[in-house]
């Protein structure tokens, strides 16, 4: 990690100290300053990496063909050529979780991105025009938001059907009844943002809405809705192995962990490892990435400082 | 405070018939006919398939549809299935497991996330603190998914096997309340982490307040300045957020339901899904969202019995 950070930190360093140096932002460089401090944050990140690793380029890090399963094999504990031992298609379990690590992270990353845009757009909108639009876009998002997560998303793979099952049917099931969280977020922080005297003062000096509102309140009001979405990311890893998991998510041959614990669980009290190991990888991922956010809340959360 | 409530409730309505709606039209896109999955393997006649279309109004436009179904539902009609059994008895011994689960879960998460966090903010920036903090890094981080197995594999078998302790059932309920107590804990997990967290920072807050350190100075035993003043202070979000969890665990336990194949709604939708009932699987979650708005009314109007500036006009 210290090799990735010191050609950052040469130029800026000590940001706090310099306060005559005409920084925009603060907030950032204050919360980058914080971040690279924050051992949290840094042993988060590191694993993150290694699994983003392993998901970019998941050939490297296992030897054997994931697919190439031999039920002859099946059921074999721990060895050297097997790592974590055969599941019982005969298939590698080390192969198979290492391959595991890209959908897992595909969908959590998509998803935040996809929740964020759509609910940050939306709580814009509502948040700076108020009134009917605020109150439309906010009773649509209470809908949604009134529908259990992992049943609506259970139903709405379900409509979609087994066939065309795949990681963005997966992202948009779970982004369709996560984007209010954001909404609210995104629109609480601009109805701060708004009543400040710099919007008064670019009003006044002739700034259309849309300059006002991209330029000078969204800025100011992104902070909250960044560190949602990175501490959501866990939830929606969390989400895809429990769809997966259920039948309705990824489906086979593509790999997902939470599919792997699927195939396993009819003989999990008997041969724990196929199991095992999926579901320890996916909790390092779920913790990776729930380590990076809590990082990034404390850097970027006001209040906390 | 009476007209409060009514406009409360009056508000609720366009979030249930939209949450609904939305259901509705997502289950009429389900893939298959209902009718002919009713024949299972064998070919329905169809002129008997075209009666059963008509008698279940199938034909009706969507909008048509709906409109029968939600009206029934404000009089307590769920309808009933193809197989003519009332969605509302259906209904009544899967709810009961899964009222009995998510409110074992409750329970679960309020002793332990409300104790641990105020264990956690007495013992302010010592290492007992750090220790808590650890561990609901932990709690979060492990997903139903893998707690559920775990806890089923060393809890239910190791224990059993290796020490001889059999107290923890880990599938079916025909151990009565000790059937729910790992399901519970398994399904209240990372609720419990996010619990500590809250009652941590809300209590250290509190003990920061100028009137904690008057309780303190006038001699007050530290119990009563606890119990009296900190502890009723920060309680406002920690109220909130688990009268909030209800409606989540309820919504959240079809993965624990599968995991300790206890006989739920999670796993009853989870069925109708693939046999088409749209009936039960609408009911569902009308039920889920019923819970979840009045369950945010309850906890809003209890604000106003836990600090007494707050008033309903």
């Amino acid at each position: 990690m210290s090799e990735l950070n010191t050609a950052v930190q040469e130029p800026k360093a000590h940001p706090r100290r310099k306060q005559k140096e005409k920084k925009p932002n603060s907030l950032w460089s204050d919360a980058w300053y914080d971040l690279r401090r924050n051992k949290v944050f840094l042993v988060g990140t590191a694993i993150a990496i290694l699994l983003i690793l392993m998901a970019i380029m998941p050939g490297v890090f296992a030897p054997q063909n994931p697919l190439a399963c031999n039920l002859v094999d099946a059921r074999q504990g721990i060895s050297s050529e097997h790592w974590f031992g055969i599941d019982n298609q005969g298939c590698d379990t080390f192969s198979r979780v290492i391959h595991g690590a890209r959908i897992s992270i595909l969908v959590g990353l998509l998803t935040s991105v996809v929740t964020g845009l759509v609910g940050g757009v939306l709580g814009l909108i509502a948040g700076f025009y108020g009134r009917w639009v605020d109150v439309i876009l906010s009773r649509l998002a209470e809908i949604f938001f009134a529908i259990p997560s992992i049943l609506g998303a259970l139903l709405l793979l379900s409509a979609v059907g087994r066939d065309a099952a795949g990681v963005w049917t997966v992202v948009l099931a779970l982004a369709i009844l996560a984007w209010p969280m954001v909404l609210r977020i995104m629109r609480a922080a601009v109805i701060t943002a708004k009543s400040q005297d710099y919007v008064t003062a670019a009003r006044a000096l002739g700034a259309s809405p849309f300059r006002i509102s991209v330029r000078h309140i969204l800025p100011n009001a992104v902070a909250p809705v960044i560190v949602v979405c990175t501490m959501n990311l866990g939830v929606f890893i969390a989400g895809e192995a429990a769809l997966s998991f259920l039948g309705v998510g990824i489906q086979s041959p593509n790999i997902s962990w939470g599919l792997m614990i699927a195939d396993a669980r009819n003989r999990f009290l008997m041969a724990p490892e196929p199991l095992i190991f999926p579901a320890i990888f996916l909790s390092i991922t779920v913790l990776s990435f729930v380590m990076i956010g809590d990082a990034v809340r404390d850097a970027l959360d006001p209040k906390l400082r | 405070m009476g007209r409060y409530v009514i406009r409360r409730l009056l508000q609720a309505i366009p979030v249930l018939l939209g949450s609904t709606f939305l259901i509705f039209c997502t289950v009429y896109a389900l893939p298959g006919d209902p009718v002919m999955i009713l024949g299972g393997e064998r070919r329905i006649d169809p002129v008997l398939a075209a009666q059963l279309r008509e008698q279940y109004g199938l034909n009706d436009p969507l909008i048509v549809q709906y409109w029968n179904y939600i009206s029934g539902v404000f009089v307590g009609d769920f309808g009933e299935t193809f197989q003519g059994v009332q969605v509302a008895d259906l209904f009544a011994g899967k709810f009961q497991v899964t009222i009995q689960l998510a409110v074992t879960a409750l329970i679960i998460e309020a002793l332990v996330g409300l104790g641990l966090g105020l264990y956690a903010a007495l013992r302010r920036g010592r290492w007992q603190d750090h220790a808590v903090l650890a561990l609901t890094l932990l709690l979060v981080s492990v997903p139903t998914l893998v707690s559920g197995f775990v806890l089923q594999l060393v809890l239910g078998v190791k224990l059993k096997t290796e020490l001889g302790i059999d107290f923890f059932p880990i599938s079916g309920t025909e151990a009565g309340w000790r059937s729910f107590l790992v399901p519970g804990f398994v399904l209240a997990g990372t609720s419990i982490a996010y619990l500590v967290r809250l009652t941590r920072t809300s209590l250290m807050e509190t003990l920061r307040a100028d009137y904690i350190r008057t309780a303190v100075a006038k001699g007050m035993p530290r119990s009563r300045v606890l119990g009296r003043h900190a502890l009723r202070n920060s309680l406002i979000p920690l109220v909130t957020y688990l009268g909030a969890d209800l409606g989540t665990l309820m919504g959240g336990a079809v993965i624990t339901e599968a995991i300790f194949n206890l006989n739920g709604i999670g796993q009853q939708l989870f069925q109708s899904v693939a046999r088409r009932e749209n009936a039960v699987v609408v009911g569902v979650v009308t039920v889920l969202v019923l819970v979840y708005l009045l369950a945010n009314l309850i906890v809003d109007l209890l604000y106003a019995v836990l600090d007494p500036r707050i008033r309903y006009e």
